[in-house]
């Protein structure tokens, strides 16, 4: 085995099962696609123009793109301005395993401890009333997790959850940068939000794009929460994609799921490359 | 990681030594720790859950069983503190320990497979230069980004096909061929100076042994980050038995514990601190790991 060759030995397992398990019957699921799921005959892209006229999928799909863009800046912005602020502290360790702790929380576990949150007769609604003076009872408290309430309630969950893992990345992207050209700007008097406009954030660009990308693969990770709290078909606000694989794979429907996996891992593979191309250039 | 390495000079306070400064810091950390703590209570929730009597916590409860008005309420002492939902978890449920065990052996298999193969492939895209290296290892990537639910069908055909479905090797087999450990141990291997490698060539070392002797040792970091990313993701399994699994005997924990109904939620309680623990050992024991693999996972190739 010399040096030419060893990668072959190394790589192999890997590879073999990567193409037994993902990527040949996902070219089988691309041809499956083209047919009828029961007979097998050639439609074309009949089952393409179904999901696309399916009200369920789009659904799914405006949620799914509403959540990831109303979390992910959220979650990018508020994880930067934490590691900013943590990178100026003591104990720094401590109150990083803080935020990283909700990553160790079984999913579960949550879901018990959200349900006798947020029910209609759960503390948020108990302290709620209790903060607007205990009067007004007149307005009947809400099932935050049957109202569209339920998408807000996600996002903060997703937050939670992820938070640490982002001011992780978010340090690990601070601690690089130039010391010199910060001093340097320093001793020229550039003041300290200068300093954060003019140094900092344009040297965070990379880490920034690998923020992006890993949040959005958290971020479909959130299902687990919404399914053990709300179900398989929870409030439409949070009827995500997930959620709508799930239910076509229980029910067979495996020609659409065909056609949505093809659309979805195509809308993907697009987004990390133009990712990729667009801002992790500078490495 | 160190203290000292933690700390980024970008905004130096000047005024540390002034009592306003003083001051200043001592507020910055107050309100940083604020929201984090809230990361506490539902901890603390589960633990007094947990040793709360049966109608202690009934008491509490009845609102949201729809059995009273009113509004759900709690103590964080209980009145009577008692281990009766252990012991009757952990002595007179079977189904509780069968599926323990099998998280266990899901997760112990799925490492396991993850050191046997994802290891090597990450040394293979680290330390030598091939055809198609780049190639490859963006469509690892990619993969690494897909969600379960894109590659569900996919997974179910070949699982089907092989006859796998309803067992675990269902579940363990696509996870052990997960692209994501092949890149925090990739992010580890990175680090190591490939002149090292070539100087141990030199000297007459086969790759084999320089995979032993040097990646092993000096990628540890990367590859203890990697178990520990893994353990905490394999640990909460929840998409895959849902979906592959039929059979609840075969389920793992995480799927036991939606199953219990209000009625028992001292159970509950006690069994969402027991899945808790193994999670909170690991998170513990490895948070340095934890981190450098959250940061070797976001290098890019």
């Amino acid at each position: 085995m010399g040096k030419k060759t060893a990668w072959i030995f190394f790589l192999c397992p890997s590879f073999t099962g990567v193409l037994i398990f993902v990527i040949c019957p996902f070219a089988d699921v691309v041809r499956r696609s083209f047919l009828t799921a029961m007979t097998g005959q050639f439609v074309g892209i009949e089952n393409y123009r179904m999901i696309f006229q399916n009200t369920a999928f789009r659904t799914a799909v405006r949620n799914t793109v509403l959540f990831t863009f109303f979390c992910i800046p959220l979650m990018v912005a508020l994880g930067l301005a934490i590691a900013l602020a943590l990178s100026e502290i003591r104990h720094i360790r401590f109150v990083k395993s803080l935020y990283l702790f909700p990553m160790a929380m079984p999913t579960a576990a949550i879901a018990i401890v959200w349900k006798m949150l947020f029910y209609e007769q759960g503390f948020f609604n108990k302290y709620l009333l209790q903060a607007a003076g205990g009067g007004n009872t007149q307005r009947a408290p809400a099932d935050y997790l049957g109202t569209g309430a339920a998408f807000f309630l996600l996002a903060a969950t997703y937050i939670w959850k992820n938070l640490g893992y982002t001011i992780v990345l978010w340090l690990a992207g601070i601690m690089g940068i130039n010391e010199e050209m910060l001093e340097a700007a320093k001793v020229d008097g550039a003041g300290r939000v200068q300093r954060l406009i003019y140094i900092l954030l344009p040297g965070l660009r990379g880490s920034m794009y690998t923020i992006v990308v890993l949040s959005f693969l958290n971020s479909f990770k959130i299902y687990r929460e919404a399914y053990l709290v709300a179900g398989a078909y929870p409030h439409e606000s949070i009827y995500m994609l997930q959620h709508l694989f799930n239910n076509w794979f229980v029910n067979l429907d495996l020609d659409k799921m065909a056609a949505a996996a093809v659309v979805c891992g195509a809308v993907f593979a697009a987004g990390i490359w133009l990712l990729q191309k667009g801002w992790g250039s500078d490495e | 990681m160190s203290e000292k390495r933690n700390k980024c000079k970008w905004n130096e306070s000047k005024y540390v030594h002034t009592a306003a400064g003083i001051l200043k810091v001592y507020l910055s950390e107050a309100v940083l720790l604020l929201p984090a703590l809230l990361v506490c209570i539902p901890v603390l929730i589960l633990l007094t859950g947990s040793v709360m009597g049966r109608g202690e916590l009934a008491g509490y409860l009845r609102p949201v069983l729809g059995e009273a008005e009113g509004y759900i309420s709690w103590k964080l002492m209980p009145d009577y503190p008692t281990f009766e939902n252990y012991k009757r978890l952990l002595l007179e449920t079977p189904q509780f320990f069968v599926l323990f065990w099998n998280s266990i052996g899901m997760v112990a298999a799925i490492l396991f497979g993850h050191l046997a193969i994802g290891v090597p492939a990450a040394w293979a895209f680290a330390a030598y230069e091939f055809p198609f290296r780049k190639w490859l290892l963006t469509v690892y990537v990619v993969l690494m980004l897909l969600p379960f639910q894109v590659t569900m069908l996919s997974s179910y055909l070949v699982l089907n096909g092989m006859g796998l479905m309803n067992t675990q090797k269902a579940v363990v087999l696509p996870a052990v061929f997960s692209t994501f450990p092949v890149f925090v141990c990739y992010g580890g291997f990175r680090q190591i100076p490939k002149e090292m490698l070539d100087s141990a060539r030199i000297d007459g070392a086969g790759e084999a042994l320089i995979f032993i002797r040097f990646a092993l040792p000096l990628g540890k970091g990367g590859i203890l980050s990697a178990l520990v990313l893994g353990f905490l993701e394999y640990w909460n399994l929840m998409e895959q038995p849902l979906a592959f699994l039929e059979d609840k005997a075969l389920w793992p924990l995480s799927l036991y514990l939606p199953e219990i109904s209000w009625q028992q939620a001292g159970y509950a309680f006690a069994a969402s601190v027991i899945t808790l623990i193994p999670a909170v050992f690991v998170f513990l024991a490895g948070q340095d790991h934890l981190e450098k693999g959250i940061v070797y996972a976001g290098l890019k190739g």
